[in-house]
């Protein structure tokens, strides 16, 4: 869009929910369904190996999927080491793990083959 | 034979006359409305375990057995404290004559319409939980338009913790009301979308935890932390809403077709207009102290005159009767002293 | 939507508002944006309905434009607003009267610091008596210039020779009113109707025969912000405030706006402009945009006033084609002629606006 103003309308920064995308939430409540047990207590967030080093945020996580904000995660979910703490200090029981894995494998995007290589978690194919 | 006048005949003022009256008090039961049962009569099903309203309402009245006088449509115009005796003068003229006053006055429900950025009586489809309620009781619960709703909000704390509307206090009942009607909507109408606006969840008694759990889980009632900031009503009769998603720090909206307000307990106006000819001490959000918030919270500074259920705040119904059984245990051993 | 809600609520906000003997202050940039509103609120006032409004050549700005764009504390402001009410005081007024929104809004602010802190007022009081050697009353009403024309709609209505009403259709107009954020947001109970459901202009639409659209982003602000327009950089914040309301009114199809503060029908006027330029959307249909206009201006407009006397012709927006809705005449191709006569030149037409 033109510029020949010196700025342009910025975009809004609110969540709108009448346009959300639920798809991912669904599916990954179908997939493991203590994803929906979560009560944004921040445990998971307290403890977290790459969430005390990187902007990592389980807790945030969850919650942006079910409001349908998936786009900026694609990258950020690869971030987890898949260490576990995380699922010893969920009070609420949420397979932690597994739901982090499930949203990983909703949200991989075709990846070209050369590229691979400079993935530093290909999420998908980790054995656990 | 020893006499007392319990002002209110909600659950608490019922309770209570049913104690006293099966020690042998003689008991006037005076209701400003012309049935009793107060705001219980308004309700289809109870928390934690959804039990008919109608029917705990009418087991609470069967414990009365008729031995109180029942006196309907009338409100205490005067009293006035005369040795040991209170003199009351009815709105229907009658005079009586007791040895000891048990207020049981209650709560009005807040008055939505003061919340003006919400719509309530303006947007036709902002109703508020005692009329989502009513609704349950029909088995109706649909749209102006006749249409059942795809997305219903309910909005916590409405005229409960806002200074703005000078109430600062939390109404306590209406976080487990809310997760209990969220959860009724989705049993009735299992594919829409409800959201429910909270600023946090008080589940503070038993199962309430469960109840919220289980409306998390098995009924996908979402949970967002915010407060509504404003509704307003769109082009085809819905309403946009906005509020914060505190938690994930970002503004959020959306548009529903049912916005359902939570509205909270204010002390009853007239019960605390004669609160004040009885000079009854009011804390600073106008519920009515008891001598100490302890194990004197039935007892008034008056000798014989005695407080029970959410006049002195709100409480649930179990607590609500628990209260009402223990003012009835003190009138009864302050009237066989 | 129940009509009988927001009645109730208009009963709960009603304020005081004198039928005459005003002290008047105009806004700073009024006219410049809207040239012709000032003079017609004047007019009408004073020749049409035969009140009593004065005005002095010595009065200055409220400060409130600085104050807002972080330019002078509220000190400073406070001390020129002394000054104001000296002027009135020394012309024996005692309702004050403010043509600016952000004025008005400042004015009650300043008077409910000075009513809760004295001892700021009497400081301010010995400021001004040091200053300029002048002493004031506080004025016994402050209204804002279009409490005014709410309080004398009725008057301005039996004299009308135009109603806002489709005259093809028979219909009324479908208007979108838009209230300037300091008009009662900041003091609900200072402004006609309150804050969240303000009746000031709402009520002369509808005495004028036209229908108000209530749109979801009704209480959003039209994007003007003071410092956030000031720097060029931060206009595209602006700029999506404006949007969000066009985008939240278009379903309605409103036939004009009615504005009641000196940025927003500027704002709401000609960021219509830009966003056609930028994004490419219009929102009045035919590629048109929607016609913004001040009180003032409906007001002269109903009254049968030539649409050029009262400077419609600077709006960026065409107003033609609500003129032919309502059946008002005009002469095309006067529009760029001044009032004697002399071109005042015509503007370069935009390329995705239709402007006539």
């Amino acid at each position: 869009m033109s510029s020949k103003f010196g700025y342009t309308k910025l975009d809004s920064g609110t969540v709108n929910l009448d346009n959300a995308n639920f798809d991912v939430a669904k599916k990954v409540a179908q997939q493991e369904r203590s994803f929906t047990y979560c009560i944004a207590c921040g445990s998971c967030t307290a403890t977290c190996s790459a969430g005390n080093f990187t902007e990592y945020n389980l807790r945030k996580i969850q919650l942006m999927v079910r409001r349908g904000e998936v786009e900026p995660l694609r990258e950020t979910i690869t971030r987890c080491m898949l260490c576990g703490k995380c699922q010893m200090v969920c009070p609420k029981g949420v397979s932690t793990r597994n739901v982090v894995l499930q949203i990983s494998k909703l949200l991989k995007q075709p990846v070209a083959k050369e590229q691979l290589t400079d993935k530093l978690h290909p999420t998908d194919d980790r054995k656990i | 034979m020893k006499s007392v006048v319990i002002v209110g005949a909600g659950i608490a003022g019922i309770e209570a006359a049913a104690k006293l009256t099966k020690s042998g008090v003689k008991v006037f039961l005076v209701e400003k409305e012309k049935e009793i049962g107060g705001h219980l009569r308004q309700w289809d099903r109870l928390f934690p375990t959804q039990e008919n309203a109608q029917k705990v309402l009418e087991d609470i009245i069967d414990g009365l057995d008729n031995r109180a006088e029942v006196l309907k449509n009338v409100t205490v115009q005067h009293v006035e404290k005369k040795g040991d005796k209170f003199e009351i003068t009815l709105t229907n003229n009658r005079s009586l004559t007791t040895d000891a006053v048990l207020m049981a006055t209650g709560f009005d429900t807040f008055n939505a319409r003061r919340k003006e950025e919400y719509g309530y009586g303006i947007y036709d489809n902002v109703i508020t939980s005692t009329e989502l309620e009513e609704m349950f009781k029909t088995e109706r619960v649909l749209c102006t338009n006749g249409k059942a709703p795809e997305r219903v909000a309910f909005v916590h704390c409405v005229g409960s913790r806002d200074a703005k509307v000078g109430n600062r206090y939390c109404s306590k009942v209406c976080c487990v009301t809310a997760v209990k009607q969220a959860s009724e909507v989705k049993q009735l109408y299992p594919e829409a979308e409800v959201y429910n606006f909270y600023m946090d969840l008080r589940m503070f008694d038993r199962k309430f935890e469960d109840m919220y759990h289980e409306a998390q889980t098995s009924c996908g009632v979402q949970f967002v932390r915010g407060r509504l900031s404003e509704a307003a009503e769109t082009k085809d009769g819905r309403l946009q809403i906005k509020a914060e998603d505190t938690l994930l720090g970002k503004p959020l909206k959306l548009t529903v077709d049912m916005l359902v307000l939570m509205t909270g307990m204010e002390p009853c106006s007239s019960g605390v207009a004669l609160a004040k000819k009885l000079k009854i001490e009011q804390g600073s959000d106008r519920f009515f102290n008891g001598q100490n918030a302890y194990n004197l919270r039935n007892f008034t500074s008056t000798q014989g005159l005695f407080l029970a259920g959410t006049c002195t705040g709100p409480k649930t119904i179990p607590e609500t009767l628990a209260d009402a059984r223990a003012a009835a245990a003190e009138v009864l051993s302050y009237l066989t002293k | 939507m129940k009509k009988e809600g927001k009645e109730q609520i208009w009963r709960d906000y009603q304020k005081e508002i004198p039928d005459n003997d005003y002290f008047y202050v105009r806004s700073c940039i009024r006219q410049n944006f809207f040239p012709g509103s000032e003079k017609m609120f004047m007019k009408i006032l004073v020749d049409d309905l035969g009140k009593n409004i004065y005005e002095t050549e010595h009065h200055t700005t409220c400060g409130g434009i600085g104050y807002h764009s972080d330019v002078i504390p509220l000190e400073t402001a406070m001390t020129i607003i002394a000054r104001q009410f000296a002027l009135m005081t020394e012309a024996g007024y005692k309702n004050y009267a403010a043509s600016c929104i952000t004025s008005f809004g400042l004015y009650s602010e300043v008077l409910e610091t000075w009513h809760n802190f004295p001892e700021v007022l009497a400081k301010v009081r010995d400021n001004l008596k040091k200053s300029t050697g002048r002493e004031f009353e506080l004025p016994q009403h402050l209204a804002h210039a279009s409490d005014i024309i709410y309080k004398v709609r009725q008057e301005i209505a039996d004299k009308a020779k135009y109603k806002l009403i489709n005259k093809e259709t028979g219909k009324p107009l479908k208007v979108v009113e838009h209230i300037g954020c300091h008009y009662s947001k900041m003091f609900p109970h200072k402004g006609v109707g309150g804050a969240e459901y303000p009746y000031v202009l709402s009520g002369m639409v509808e005495a004028w025969g036209g229908e108000v659209i209530d749109y979801p982003e009704r209480r959003h602000c039209c994007g003007f912000g003071f410092r956030q327009y000031l720097v060029q950089a931060n206009r595209g914040y602006s700029l999506a405030n404006t949007h969000k309301k066009f985008e939240s009114m278009e379903p309605f199809e409103p036939d004009m706006i009615i504005t009641n503060c000196p940025g927003c029908p500027y704002f709401l006027d000609r960021w219509q402009y830009v966003i056609a330029e930028t994004e490419g959307k219009t929102y009045g249909g035919k590629n048109q945009g929607i016609p913004v206009f001040t009180y003032e201006e409906v007001a002269s407009l109903v009254l049968g006033y030539n649409p050029w006397d009262i400077c419609l012709q600077v709006h960026q927006v065409a107003v033609e084609p609500l003129l032919d809705k309502i059946g008002i005449k005009y002469d095309a191709g006067k529009k760029y002629e001044g009032l004697n006569g002399k071109d005042i030149g015509k503007p370069e037409m935009p390329g995705c606006i239709k402007c006539c």
